[in-house]
Parts: structure tokens; sequence; C-alpha cells
């Protein structure tokens, strides 16, 4: 469990929060949830409508598509908001492989979030494109 | 033994429950339902926890409806009386109507704790009063586990402990001079803040709730927090500012003299002349505020007095430092611990669409502690649950009473579930209402988890999740408006879910 405080620390170091203020990384942290995952536990489910935003603050998740494990995801990392963009459900379950601590934003919260914090939404895309160059990569 | 005496003296028994609340009267009537010989114990003189002193200005949040379209005391009403406790006892059953007097339908703080008193004596909850909890210590034989409860009167020894003591220790942000200000729960009468100038740090429930019950007497209200307020009206939930709290809101987008900020606490400093200011960071980064105020009270929320159990162990998280949980309500770290009350907030659900179960309110907590009684039963005490055959002529119309009519899956939407399991040779069983997170994940045989939900558009609607051979599919049947879901319509939308999977048995329900 950390302060709020703690976590504004801990927002203000990853890429995605990198260009807000001490005010406005307070907001985000006020906005989302800490939650804590058990070791093993299930954060998003392949197919099940629903799911929200998280950002890992700690630990370790295994993305696992079809029973296949495809990506490992630690601190810093962000996921969840693929599905709720697109509004369809994940495509790959997200399962704790140590207790896992993340904040979460609801689905329905993400669209409004990003309108506000646009230098979010930046980075955002600026990750997602990395992500389809490094996939484009692989199948080249 | 009389509810009156002091039950329960220092010693070993199966199961120790602590906690007098709602949660703990729940659980230990649940558990005597079952059969499991349990203690309880609280520090309270009698029963009713937090709902003896709050909340301050005398309403409760959740109704009770006295006159609801079926018969009180059956198992449909239980949707429209949120706070009754549960039981088979017909002379203790929905309760809370009994001592409503008309002028609202939110019962009073007074009614409320009328109610859980009744409960625990017509339902004969025994309870040793007046002793307290003060340390736990964790001890390893052949056999397991043990927890030795230490307290006023002496030491109990369990292997399986229940903590039912809701989340009421105060919480307080670290801020320079924050010891200015007071805590939600020291707030004194309203009439002592009459013509004064009131700062109150926090906008959520209690926070409009302290504004609502000072509008008649304080001279200026601000409420800050940093991010914008929430309101169930919009969130179609019970996530936000509920409605009855809205007036402060009104009030300032009408310009009446209450301020709502969306700002995080800097100081709070004593000026000379004995005023307070309280210095805030605005979130839209437009810079600092000071305000000016006569009484600063922090509505900054409670968290779990859990003692020394984190020491031992017992993860915790968030700002309400819940403990970290299984599905069934016990402690991720610490097994053999559990929770009951508003502690199960912790065993989060799958939270669809951002929207919580409500385990911290008593109409969600008292159907968790039935679940956790009888898990506990066939689990840990080898008793045997009696899970009734469903003849496949009849699933659909079990299914349909259920969506209709089940209490545990109206008020625990997305988080309780019933479950049918289907079998090739044992045919159809009711595998009871079981928590739907584990009912998705933890695998097993073919099965049908019917449940509510929500999904923050205004509507409820049943959904159903079938399981073949190991794959788990979701299927969201149509909303009603009129949430008339006994009908031929969704009948036909069950037949067409359910058929896959029992041919998949080879059972024909024809």
């Amino acid at each position: 469990m950390a302060t709020r405080e703690e976590l504004v620390d801990a927002l203000a170091g990853f890429t995605l929060f990198g260009d807000l203020t001490r005010p406005q990384l307070t907001s985000v942290v006020h906005l989302m949830e800490e939650v804590l995952f058990a070791e093993g536990e299930r954060v998003l489910r392949q197919g099940l409508t629903g799911s929200g935003f998280f950002v890992v603050l700690d630990g370790e998740a295994s993305v696992v598509v079809d029973g296949t494990e495809r990506a490992k995801l630690t601190r810093g990392d962000f996921f969840g908001e693929a599905s709720i963009l697109l509004g369809q459900p994940p495509i790959a379950d997200v399962v704790a492989l140590r207790p896992l601590q993340c904040l979460v934003l609801p689905g329905p919260q993400l669209e409004q979030f990003l309108i506000n914090n646009p230098k979010v939404l930046y980075r955002m895309l600026q990750a997602q494109t990395r992500r389809l160059q490094s996939a484009q990569r692989f199948r080249s | 033994m009389g509810v009156s005496s002091r039950p329960f003296p220092p010693g070993a028994y199966p199961v120790v429950v602590i906690g007098s609340g709602p949660g703990g009267l729940q659980l230990s009537h649940a558990l005597r339902e079952v059969g499991i010989d349990h203690a309880v114990i609280s520090q309270d003189p009698a029963p009713g926890g937090m709902f003896r002193r709050w909340p301050h200005f005398q309403r409760l949040l959740s109704w009770t409806k006295p006159h609801a379209p079926v018969e009180r005391g059956t198992r449909a009403y239980e949707r429209y009386d949120w706070n009754s406790l549960l039981t088979a006892k017909a002379a203790a059953r929905a309760l809370q109507p009994t001592f409503m007097d008309g002028s609202s339908y939110f019962p009073s703080r007074p009614e409320m704790e009328a109610n859980l008193g009744a409960f625990a004596e017509r339902a004969e909850v025994a309870v040793r009063y007046g002793c307290t909890w003060t340390g736990t210590r964790v001890e390893e034989d052949a056999r397991g586990t043990s927890f030795v409860v230490e307290t006023t009167d002496g030491a109990y020894r369990c292997r399986i402990l229940v903590l039912a003591v809701g989340v009421a220790e105060p919480h307080v942000p670290d801020a320079p001079g924050i010891e200015l200000a007071h805590h939600y729960g020291e707030v004194r009468p309203a009439e002592s803040y009459a013509d004064k100038r009131v700062f109150i740090l926090g906008k959520q429930n209690s926070g409009f709730e302290l504004a609502s019950g000072l509008l008649p007497w304080a001279r200026q209200i601000v409420l800050s927090s940093p991010s914008p307020t929430s309101l169930s009206v919009d969130t179609r939930s019970l996530v936000g500012v509920r409605a009855r709290y809205l007036q402060p809101f009104e009030d300032h987008v009408l310009g009446g003299g209450v301020s709502v900020l969306d700002a995080s606490i800097g100081s709070i400093e004593r000026l000379p002349d004995g005023d307070l200011r309280v210095h805030l960071h605005r979130s839209d980064g437009a810079g600092e505020l000071a305000i000016d105020a006569d009484e600063v009270i922090a509505a900054t929320g409670f968290t779990a007095p859990l003692l020394d159990l984190p020491e031992l162990g017992c993860q915790v998280f968030g700002a309400s430092r819940l403990p970290v949980q299984t599905p069934w309500w016990e402690s991720a770290t610490l097994p053999g611990v559990f929770f009951a009350g508003t502690l199960g907030q912790g065993a989060r659900g799958l939270r669809k669409h951002g929207i919580p179960a409500n385990s911290g309110a008593v109409h969600g907590a008292r159907y968790n502690a039935r679940v956790l009684a009888q898990r506990l039963a066939e689990e840990r005490f080898g008793m045997g649950i009696h899970r009734p055959g469903i003849e496949p002529e009849t699933l659909i119309e079990f299914l349909a009473s259920e969506i209709a009519k089940a209490p545990e899956l109206f008020h625990q939407r997305a988080y309780l579930t019933r479950v049918v399991t289907v079998d090739s040779t044992v045919g159809l069983k009711d595998d009871g209402v079981q928590p739907l997170a584990h009912a998705l994940d933890a695998g097993g045989p073919d099965a049908i988890a019917v449940t509510l939900e929500a999904d923050g558009s205004g509507a409820i609607y049943p959904v159903l999740y079938t399981r073949i051979a190991g794959a788990v599919n979701e299927h969201p049947l149509e909303p009603d408006p009129l949430l008339r879901y006994d009908t031929p319509e969704m009948r036909a939308a069950l037949q067409g879910v359910v058929a896959p999977v029992l041919r998949a048995s080879g059972i024909s329900a024809t």
C-alpha cells in the first residue's frame, strides 16, 4: 500500500504521465483507484466485456492469448486501453505472476480522461505507434 | 443462552467472529443456520456497529420501501428492503420497515439501530459485548495454522478468524497543519457550526452529507478535493455522490454561496487572529488558492482497523487499507482469516464497467455473508450443503425466476451469480450462489451462470455465462426498461443460450 504522495511520485516517473504537473498528477491519482491483485489472479479476461484501463505500479503480469503467453508487463506498463477504445472485449487475459499493484480507471471514464489530459493521450499514441512498429518489424 | 448474558468465554472455538455491526450479526446468523459452531466478540456494548454513531445527520443512504410490489417478508421483497438482515426465521425477517414512521424511505440512524438490535434479539445472535480485540498471534502445529486472538477478556484460539470490524478508522491525508482539521468522525451537532465558515476536505458522500446538514447553519461552505465531483445520477450507479446529498452542489452551481473546488490540499495554518487558512493547489494547474475558514473538517474517509494483522502478513491496498482477498473473502496472503461486512469490499470482483459490488453496504454484504458461511461449511467443515437437481424441462423457468426475483443477483450485480452445473450422467444441479469471479476463473464442469449486470447506461440486464469444455462465453441479454424479465421473450432468449450447453452433454430439454 502506498500513500497518495508515493503514488504521485511513481506516476511522475512513468513516460505516460511524464508531462503532467504535480497538481495534475495528484488529480490523476485521486481519480484512479489503487488495486492489488494476488499471484495467479486474472486482471483482464479475454472475451469478457466491461474491463478497465490499468497502469502497473509494481509486480509482474503475463499477457495470455488462448492459453499462450505473449508478453510480460511490469512497472510503468499500461494495458486495457485497446478494448475500451475499440468498444470490444479484450483479446487477451492478463494474469498476475506475483502480487500486482496497479492504478485502474473504469472503462467508461477513459475517453473523458484522455480528453482532459491531452498530453497523456499523446504519450499513449506514441506508445501504441511503437507497439505497431515493433509488430510490423516482427512480421517483415 | 440469553443474548443479554456474556456468552463465549475465552477459549478454543472452531471459528471466532469479531464485530457486532450488520456484517458480524449476519455472518454469525448464517454460520448458525449452516450449523458451524463459533464465538462472536465485540468491543461495543450493544449491536449496531457504525450505525450506533453514524451517519451524523441521522438518515441512511440506503432505502427500505415499506410498500413494495411484492409481499413483505418474501425473498423477492429483499430487492426493495436494503437494510434488513437475512434469516429463515419468519419472526426476524424484513424487520426494517416495522421500525419506520413513514416520513422517509431512508431509515433514520436510530431506526436502523433498532432494526439491528431487534434482529440480534429475534434471530438469537449471541455476542460477547464489551470484549475488545487487542492483538493476534499465528501458531503452527501438526494440524495447520491457528490464530490466538488476544482480548481484554482473555485469549481465544481458532483455526478460522472472521473480521467484521468495519472500515471505521478515521483517515486523514498527510499535509502540514492537518492537525488543525477535525475528522468526519468528530463532527459536532450542526447548530455548533452556526454562522461559521466551514471548509470540508473531501467531495464524496460523507463530505456532501456534512455540507447538506450544515446548509441551514454555516455562513459559508467550501468543499474541495483534487478530482471533479462524481454524481450517482451521472454514473447511473452507486458510484458518486448520492442524489439526496446533491443540494450543496445545486447551491454551488446556482451561486448560492457554497463552493465546490477541484484542488488538492497544500497546508493549513492558524492566523494570528485565530482564523484558519487553507492553502490549495488547483487541479487545472491555474495556480494556488487560499481560503480562510473557522472550521476545517476532513471528510477524507476511513481505513480498515486491522490492528496487527498486516504485520502478520495480511496485505492491504488502497486508500481504505482494505485487505487483499480471494473471491471467497479470505485474505489472499494470510489464509484462514476471512472478512465480512464492509471489509468484504476487498474482494473486488470483476468491477465490470467500473461499477463496484455493494459489499460496502448492508444490502450487498448480507448476501456475501450467507455465501461465505456455506463455503466454510462445505470446504472447511466437510458439511454437505443440499444442492438440488433440476429437471431439464424446468431449467428455463428456474433461470427466468432467478433473473426476475433473486435479490442476490439484483443487489450484487456482476459479483454474485447463480450457477447450474451440467453433467451428462448426473444431469443438472443447482450449485448455489457463488462469487462470479470464482465461477469464471476456477474452471470446472460445464455450467451456466446467471447474473444481472449494469454498464453505466442506466440499463440493468441479465447476463449468462456458459462454460463448455472449459471455454467460458458471455451472453448479455436485452435490457427491459421496466425490468420485466419473467416474460416469454426472456424465456426464448434463455433457451437460445442454454441449448448448446445441454446439447454438449447430450441432455434434452424437451
